[in-house]
């Protein structure tokens, strides 16, 4: 597929010009960088703060960091964590009630975020996880939460394409990736050659932050170039059975492979917390100890949790087997019913962080196959 | 900041009724004098109550919606945060915000047969439907009751149901799991009163209590005659956020505090067999 955009040329000595750009504006630019041993994203100003020739290696149950000796900053995949938490807060206060003399609750709301976020480095999973999150947090079928639309408000986007796929990739079949659609939602997208970044801009902040750095047009060999790298990437060794689960799931929810997927899972949420769309939370009051005030605060929840199905006395989820088989009904068959499509962009964090390595697009295909047959027959 | 759809109103408590051992209603009226003349609701429909540093709990309206200030909440004591809302009086403020949810399809009702199913303790969901068609009863054909309670020390508002058995065009038929001296009526299940009764086929159902008791009342139903889309049901799950937002009421495609809580049969039907949703 060709750029639809004019594409241009960003020498790599510029990117920190573009970063400069961001940050004048009122930006605070969040990054991908080293941490523990895993690539996050973080604060940064500058371009040294980049992960250089970092490459990551993913399996069920395995994440490694790799030097391969390379300049370039973006040969890594996927960050351990997508950009949900930057938006939707893994805890934050909803409201707050104060209580007068007499007693009696005042209710007020928190100061809402005025940051201006930029973050660097997202894929092509990860921006169609982003629309799922904006379809439920924006939803014009209940009231938009204010704390989500206050930080989505302002933030710039820059996509990069990516150049390798890792082992638990499969954003192919489920046809969000690898490459940046230019209606993905991007402000700008990236691809890393040697010498610099094949660049797009798709939005007028986009165009605004790129013009002072008078780009020249990319050349055919540099488009050429990263097309070939952007190829790379679709060498993905997993896949999704189909787009649409929705029937399959749900005629088969009396599968004899729901049991086998519970007798590995540990019901530990891991996938619910690493996937860029799960939206679930539970809320909570926090009251001070002198009891002056309470903070109703929200904090991401799983249905992994024997609370999340929990109702006076009765938890209807009570084993491992009806969690799992809510989570991947929720996510391949109910998605599309509430959102018009499947919720999940083939990231693969999901089978990267999973302890006992429970690889979905495995289950999906055994769940696939008609007549309840499991993986042993 | 745009709108804060979390954020509670205050309220009142103008009245707290003791409806049993472990049953309680309170009456409550928003202090805002424009919340309070904006707002509307429909039988069916609940609120989020908040008691100040423990937490809020979805409650469903029982009063007539003909006065949206004055909200009854008829409430069982269970947990946290119902243990703590037994507490409090006349007086006492706290926050509330809604209405939530889909109610009962009353004007579908309308010049119909109407069959009420409750089951458990004092299912208040249902009781707004009962209040509703006395109100009005002559929009209505034939109102049946069916009551199921374990004991029948958890029939509240005896004196109700007493009082609508003497309506006319009204049937109230009772059944407790055990019964005793003081008990006139069937002992045994809910669904062993449909022997008792005739069912037209312009009746419509609506139904709420424990779901065990609602799949048995629906197998009768439908072995009945009843069409699917003329049985409804309320629906009962986690609800936190009462916005379609936080997840845990979600079954299947549904989000319980926004799609529901009331249903019809045809709707749900799919997962409704399967337990775990």
């Amino acid at each position: 597929m060709t750029h639809t955009l004019p594409p241009h040329f960003l020498p790599r000595d510029q990117l920190q010009q573009l970063f400069d750009n961001l940050q004048r504006s009122g930006h605070q630019i969040y990054g991908p960088q080293v941490r523990d041993g895993a690539i996050v994203y973080a604060p940064l100003k500058s371009t040294s703060a980049l992960p250089q020739g970092v490459e990551d290696h993913h399996a069920p149950a395995s994440y490694r960091l790799i030097n391969n000796g390379s300049e370039h900053w973006f040969d890594w995949v996927s960050t351990a964590q997508g950009v949900k938490p930057l938006l939707f807060r893994p805890r934050e206060t909803l409201w707050r009630a104060t209580r007068d003399t007499t007693g009696a609750p005042h209710f007020e709301d928190p100061a809402n975020s005025t940051e201006k976020l930029a973050i660097i480095g997202l894929r092509a999973c990860d921006l169609a996880a982003l629309r799922l999150q904006d379809r439920h947090f924006l939803s014009v079928n209940h009231s938009p939460d204010p704390f989500y639309a206050a930080r989505r408000q302002h933030l710039f986007i820059i996509a990069i394409n990516c150049t390798r796929a890792v082992e638990s990739c499969f954003c192919s079949s489920t046809g969000d990736g690898p490459r940046c659609d230019p209606t993905a939602g991007f402000d700008i997208a990236m691809t890393e050659l040697d010498s610099g970044f094949v660049i797009t801009s798709a939005t007028p902040q986009g165009r605004q932050v790129t013009k002072p750095l008078t780009l020249r047009s990319a050349s055919k060999a540099e488009c050429d170039e990263a097309a070939q790298h952007e190829a790379n990437a679709t060498r993905q060794v997993r896949a999704v059975p189909s787009q649409n689960m929705r029937d399959t799931l749900f005629n088969a929810l009396d599968h004899p492979q729901w049991d086998k997927i519970a007798s590995r899972c540990l019901s530990c949420g891991n996938c619910t917390s690493v996937c860029p769309s799960c939206f679930c939370y539970s809320e909570q009051s926090e009251a001070e100890l002198d009891g002056s005030s309470s903070e109703q605060q929200r904090e991401w929840d799983s249905c992994f949790t024997p609370g999340h199905s929990y109702m006076h006395g009765i938890t209807l989820r009570h084993d491992t087997r009806l969690r799992y088989r809510q989570w991947l009904t929720h996510k391949f068959a109910g998605w599309h019913d509430q959102y018009g499509r499947s919720g999940c962009t083939g990231c693969g964090r999901c089978i990267t962080w999973c302890p006992p390595g429970i690889d979905l697009t495995a289950e999906l295909a055994i769940l696939n196959r008609a007549g309840g047959e499991t993986d042993d027959g | 900041m745009m709108d804060n759809p979390h954020r509670p109103w205050r309220a009142r408590v103008v009245e707290r009724i003791q409806e049993s051992g472990t049953v309680f209603t309170l009456r409550l009226e928003f202090l805002d004098p424009e919340i309070r003349a904006g707002y509307r609701f429909a039988p069916g429909q609940f609120n989020m109550v908040y008691l100040y540093g423990v937490g809020e709990v979805a409650i469903s309206i029982v009063s007539d919606p003909k006065d949206p200030t004055l909200l009854d909440h008829t409430i069982r004591t269970v947990g946290r945060v119902t243990n703590g809302i037994s507490q409090l009086q006349a007086g006492d403020i706290i926050g509330l915000r809604g209405p939530y949810g889909r109610g009962w399809p009353m004007q579908e009702a309308e010049g119909r047969d109407v069959l009420v199913i409750t089951g458990g303790l004092g299912c208040a969901p249902v009781v707004s439907v009962i209040n509703y068609i006395a109100e009005r009863r002559k929009q209505f054909g034939k109102l049946t009751i069916l009551q199921g309670v374990k004991l029948p020390k958890d029939l509240i508002w005896r004196d109700r149901f007493e009082r609508w058995i003497k309506e006319p065009n009204t049937e109230v038929l009772l059944a407790a799991d055990k019964g005793d001296p003081s008990w006139p009526w069937h002992v045994g299940l809910v669904v062993e009163l449909f022997d008792q009764m005739r069912l037209s086929d312009h009746t419509i159902v609506m139904m709420c209590g424990p779901e065990g008791m609602m799949r048995a009342c629906v197998d009768e139903l439908l072995l009945r005659q009843i069409p699917e889309h003329a049985i409804y049901l309320s629906m009962e799950r986690n609800m936190q956020c009462a916005l379609g937002q936080c997840g845990h009421c979600q079954y299947g495609a549904d989000f319980v505090c926004r799609d529901g809580p009331v249903f019809s049969y045809k709707q749900i039907e799919p997962l409704f067999t399967h337990s775990g949703f």
